[in-house]
């Protein structure tokens, strides 16, 4: 088992542009089913093998999609989310950076009257279940399938933590990129508690960073309820505060989202820290071996 | 984005907002005229840079005692705080040693205050959507009054389509403690600032205080807004009134080329694809004993022209002694930004040590393109190989540390 995807997961491109065709064909190389692409005004052409449409309703009824992949520009990124939902789309996993954050918060108002629907983003890597099903921008070949889940707010760091484990010959059930932006679908804790209930997963890494309070909220959770081991590491113990660090969500503001803050929750909570970057796989080695 | 306290006033009006009456001011003589056109008798003179701390803030240079937030109570007065403001640069507890230019003076009526509240509205990040924030005890820094008594501050979230309901803002005014007659005023001003806040998309807006005069107006006394910089896209208005002045040069320069950049104060500038990477790097370098001299994301496909532009920006800071380079390519191979590397590198001319990290898509030949550069330059192999090697480049470069230098390249 996995969770969000996996083999069966029927995927569509929402902005068939020039990255959303590009990474369309990346998935669809790893093996995901990308069933077809939306692009207003384009229906009805054929795009390398991906039959186009214009509405998201359109390409449900059509190819039985599951899932979607959005790449729409900013400006309308909001609404093809809730075009999404409205078309049945259970996942819906937004790749775009760059949307206005009041236009996230209709957006998530709207989702809490549909809690079939589970958004994952905006500004984030994706969604990959190794040898299944890569629904992102993620490199498909860093990872192997296993048993060590991974959440994150980060891309790049997240491919990072990959390859270690990778190279320790530790595989991921399934890793899930939160995005970088303060207003998003999913959290920390509706991740820890599916891969808590995930039977193939074994040992969560978290990987948070300075901004909000998502990871304090997260230690709280794992407190009462995560029962596997969790290592994590957070990124920004350097960050001066009051700036924003790339992602709009990374600011610490008014003296709250500081690394040092939630390295402390987290440690309250049992959670293992991985002191440096270049350590996360050699920690969850070593806590996957303390278990055994 | 950053406005001035002006600005943000001028928008709170726009809004339907009582603020305290005001003029703007470039130079002293448009500033005696302000005071002129007040009264002539006395005013408040507020030096307009975006840094806060200003009332406790000091003209750097001047042997004049006067404060960024000055009263004068004569046009003689008014003369040689303006001269000063507009003449020395402001130091305060967040502008750093070197102080902040001023290019703008408000000249502000002098109100006798009665008493001060403060209002608020943020992204509250938790529960999704925006709040507005108010407190009976005003003219204080909210996050101090949140850590001491988190109970004495209001929240009410409100939602962008449907705004703050009238009776949320009737029902803070009535809670905040204001009077029968001042209650109506009130509610204008809170329902201006959410009204703002959504149709301007702001991050921050706060007026603190709203003053109550001792004639009994109700009055944003000092305000400070801040935008949604992805939200700027559909507000050309805003963006119009951006101060260039008041932005951090390089950074600047860097969100002009697309590029994400932080200036920090250490001497290891790094070169980074990702925010999160970026920041792991810099905790790594200080993790071995280094000091990161800036944050710098390149983004997920940084292009040659972006790498390039990166690498001048970096060693526009004197204080870098040594660069960091650590790429995790995916998508993006790394032999094509190793080739982006070795064109940049050559056409910046590189002054001090590069220590490049590829790793991901492509690596090998990305690693050969290298080290068949003929540049100078020092792989490492993973994250904690390359941050030890920067440490001890920018050691080694550092004049004071010669002795430490490691001589062959490894």
């Amino acid at each position: 088992m996995s969770i969000l995807a996996d083999k069966h997961t029927r995927v569509i491109t929402q902005g068939m542009g020039k990255a959303g065709l590009f990474h369309s064909q990346q998935c669809r190389d790893y093996g995901t089913q990308i069933v077809g692409g939306v692009t207003p005004g384009k229906g009805g052409t054929v795009k390398d093998g991906f039959p186009i449409f214009h509405t998201v309703h359109e390409a449900v009824r059509n190819t039985g999609a599951d899932a979607s992949m959005v790449f729409v520009p900013p400006a309308a990124a909001a609404d093809a989310i809730l075009e999404a939902a409205d078309a049945g789309i259970r996942l819906i996993i937004a790749i775009t950076e760059g949307i206005p954050v009041l236009d996230m918060v209709r957006v998530v108002e709207q989702l809490r009257q549909r809690p079939e629907v589970r958004l994952v983003g905006p500004n984030c890597p994706g969604v990959i279940t190794p040898g299944e099903c890569k629904i992102g921008i993620m490199p498909g070949y860093i990872h192997r399938p296993g048993n060590v889940g991974i959440v994150s707010r980060s891309g790049t760091l997240t491919y990072e933590a990959v390859w270690q484990l990778t190279q320790l010959g530790l595989g991921q059930s399934t890793c899930v990129g939160l995005g970088g932006d303060p207003v998003n679908g999913t959290s920390f804790i509706d991740v820890l508690r599916m891969f808590q209930n995930d039977p193939q997963t074994e040992a969560i890494v978290l990987i948070g960073e300075i901004g909000g309070s998502q990871e304090e909220e997260a230690a709280a959770f794992i407190r009462e309820y995560v029962t596997k081991p969790v290592v994590a590491f957070i990124a920004g113990r350097t960050a001066p505060p009051g700036k924003r660090m790339g992602h709009a969500g990374a600011i610490i503001s008014g003296g709250t989202g500081t690394a040092a803050s939630k390295i402390a929750s987290l440690q309250a909570a049992g959670v293992v820290i991985a002191e440096s970057p270049a350590d996360l796989g050699k920690t969850v080695q070593r806590v996957l071996q303390e278990r055994r | 984005m950053k406005i001035h306290e002006y600005q943000a006033k001028e928008l709170l009006a726009q809004f339907g907002a009582p603020v305290v009456p005001g003029i703007v001011a470039s130079n002293v003589d448009e500033a005696l005229s302000a005071f002129d056109r007040l009264g002539g008798q006395r005013a408040v003179l507020k030096a307009q840079i975006h840094a806060g701390g200003r009332g406790k803030g000091r003209f750097a240079g001047s042997d004049k005692p006067y404060g960024g937030v000055q009263l004068v109570q004569s046009r003689a007065e008014c003369r040689d705080v303006a001269e000063t403001m507009f003449r020395y640069p402001l130091v305060t507890r967040q502008t750093g040693p070197a102080g902040q230019p001023v290019r703008k003076v408000l000249v502000q009526e002098a109100v006798d205050i009665a008493r001060e509240v403060y209002l608020g509205a943020v992204v509250d990040r938790g529960r999704g959507c925006p709040v507005l924030m108010a407190c009976a005890e005003g003219g204080v820094e909210i996050e101090e009054v949140a850590a001491r008594s988190p109970a004495s501050i209001l929240r009410v979230p409100f939602w962008p389509d449907r705004g703050l309901p009238p009776f949320q803002a009737r029902r803070l005014a009535f809670e905040l403690g204001f009077p029968g007659e001042q209650v109506g005023q009130a509610e204008q001003l809170i329902r201006a600032l959410a009204r703002l806040f959504i149709e301007k998309d702001c991050s921050l807006a706060e007026i603190n205080p709203v003053v109550v005069t001792t004639d009994g107006r109700v009055l944003a006394l000092d305000a400070k807004v801040n935008f949604d910089d992805n939200a700027l896209f559909r507000h050309p208005e805003i963006e119009a009134l951006r101060d260039v002045g008041e932005e951090d040069p390089r950074e600047w320069r860097a969100k002009q080329a697309g590029l994400s950049y932080v200036s920090m104060t250490g001497n290891i500038g790094c070169l980074v694809n990702g925010a999160g990477l970026a920041m792991a790097t810099m905790d790594i370098i200080k993790l071995h004993g280094g000091e990161p001299a800036n944050f710098l994301d390149v983004g997920g496909g940084a292009s040659q022209e972006q790498v390039t532009e990166g690498f001048r920006i970096l060693l526009s800071d004197a204080n870098v002694r040594a660069v960091l380079v650590n790429i995790f390519g995916g998508i993006m191979k790394c032999d094509v930004i190793a080739a982006a590397i070795i064109a940049a590198a050559k056409e910046v001319g590189f002054r001090v040590p590069l220590v490049v990290r590829l790793e991901g898509t492509n690596v090998e030949l990305g690693r050969k393109l290298l080290a068949e550069s003929g540049l100078n330059i020092i792989p490492a192999t993973d994250l904690a190989d390359a941050a030890r090697k920067a440490v001890t480049a920018a050691n080694a470069t550092h004049p004071e540390r010669a002795e430490l230098s490691v001589g062959p390249r490894s």
